[in-house]
């Protein structure tokens, strides 16, 4: 059952972490933006304040926060900085996983160091012809001669911070099925390049992935072999499109202060078409953020719904937000428009928010052509 | 959703086959290889393997994660009944 109030627990993180945003993340946006980069220094610090991978249960060293304290602290980020959330997402995502069906070697191997923000992880399943369609995808794993380990030979593409990541989650085609592999960086036979001049979340430090026969041991198979479709895949999705619908219910309230601030100094707000799209705003926050917290209790209870509660929460929050930051440049008009301006990073990153971790489309297929026949929306 | 009382092969199949029949909007054949007639899409396979786990509390492992044990009503009927232990109710 989805709460309607937050505990004295949960409001002490919420504003712990709105604080840490506003001091050491917010300040930062534009900068990630123009620079096309993040400092790794930051990525130490949001490791110090334990929000890599911050669901991590303390009995495997990670902070084992509750569903809606990890909401919260993504929403937080999303309002500060689109790039920064999305190196959260792909790095808990990673995390996740190893933590999911990583065997007990990998676990204690890798968890304390993506924990520690020691390695930072990157999830490299899009490739430049099939997208993210984990069934299509074409990056080989060919089993090695001598029997230990695999060849993995194939080209991801714009791999959220690819350029900064340590260890990537490679997502690729074995005799028995797709499969994932944890891929050191150093490894001969990767070749990461940059791919800068994005539309938004330019901060995000995407790359292309370049794999040539990079071999692999056998003990960096993640989960069974031919196993990481859809099982795999799904799982860290998941919790991928519930941290990008928290992120995106982030948006649309940076949205929201930049239009109501400027509307104010304005005396726009007073202009009823305003307050039309003011008014959408605050509403669709509200309504993400409860789809969204509907979500993480369904992932952290392990319930059969988890998967479709996280599509239908970021199907909603990512439009929500892209809306909103539309609006918002439109109440602010020239000045909405203006280099530098937060509201024109917003719109752009809010964009992006429809596209990853699973498009409109994508999103919009699975629950038109499933979501319906259950009468869930009767039951709740 | 509350753990099943699980007696028989027979509750299983009943399970399996309601929950099946409400997410997918119809009732199916217990032999129906849901993915493979288009019934259901990958996302529905990893809500299976959520729905086993917590309907009969059961953990299903790594190696056990191959779609065809959760293709169809008798093959989620006899994945449980391997895992619980439970024979035929007849």
């Amino acid at each position: 059952m989805t709460q309607f109030s937050l505990t004295e627990d949960q409001l002490a993180r919420q504003g712990s972490f709105r604080g840490f945003v506003d001091r050491e993340v917010a300040p930062l946006a534009d900068r990630h933006d123009r620079e096309q980069r993040v400092d790794r220094e930051l990525v130490d610090l949001l490791a110090k304040e334990g929000m890599l991978a911050s669901q991590i249960p303390a009995e495997l060293g990670g902070r084992g926060l509750d569903a809606v304290s990890y909401a919260l602290l993504h929403e937080e980020m999303g309002r500060g900085c689109s790039s920064v959330r999305s190196l959260l997402t792909v790095h808990d995502m990673v995390t996740e996983t190893v933590r999911r069906f990583g065997g007990p070697q990998l676990r204690q191997r890798w968890l304390p160091q993506l924990l520690s923000g020691q390695a930072l992880g990157s999830f490299a399943l899009t490739e430049p012809d099939t997208g993210s369609d984990a069934a299509a995808l074409t990056t080989r794993a060919e089993p090695a001669p001598d029997g230990d380990g695999f060849h993995l030979t194939g080209v991801k593409r714009w791999i959220t911070f690819g350029q900064l990541a340590d260890v990537f989650l490679v997502f690729a085609r074995t005799p028995r099925g797709v499969s994932a592999f944890l891929v050191e960086r150093d490894r001969p036979g990767i070749v990461v390049r940059p791919v800068p001049d994005m539309l938004g979340t330019r901060g995000s430090m995407l790359a292309e992935v370049e794999l040539d026969g990079c071999r692999i041991p056998r003990a960096n198979l993640v989960g069974g072999q031919g196993r990481a479709h859809p099982f795999v895949v799904t799982h860290a999705l998941t919790l991928g499109r519930l941290s990008v619908a928290c992120g995106s219910v982030g948006i649309v309230r940076a949205a929201l202060d930049e239009a109501t601030s400027y509307a104010t100094a304005r005396g726009t707000l007073r202009h009823q078409l305003v307050q039309r799209m003011i008014a959408d705003m605050v509403v669709a926050g509200r309504a993400g953020r409860m789809l969204a917290l509907r979500a993480g209790e369904s992932i952290w209870a392990r319930s059969p719904g988890a998967p479709m509660a996280a599509t239908e929460a970021k199907y909603f929050c990512s439009r929500a937000a892209a809306d909103a930051a539309r609006d918002a440049v439109q109440v602010m008009g020239a000045a909405g428009c203006a280099p530098g301006a937060p509201t024109a990073r917003l719109y752009r990153d809010a964009k992006v928010m429809e596209i990853i971790e699973g498009s409109h489309e994508i999103s919009q297929s699975m629950i038109g052509m499933f979501r319906h026949r259950d009468g869930s929306l009767a039951h709740g | 959703m509350s753990v099943a009382v699980v007696a028989s092969i027979e509750d299983i199949r009943e399970q399996a086959r309601a929950y099946l029949a409400s997410s997918l909007g119809q009732p199916v054949s217990d032999h129906l290889d849901v993915f493979a007639a288009g019934l259901a899409n990958s996302l529905f396979a990893a809500q299976l393997v959520l729905f086993v786990e917590d309907r009969f509390a059961v953990t299903v492992e790594d190696d056990e994660l191959e779609i065809a044990s959760f293709a169809s009503v008798d093959a989620v009927t006899a994945f449980v009944a391997g895992k619980t232990g439970v024979g035929g109710g007849h």
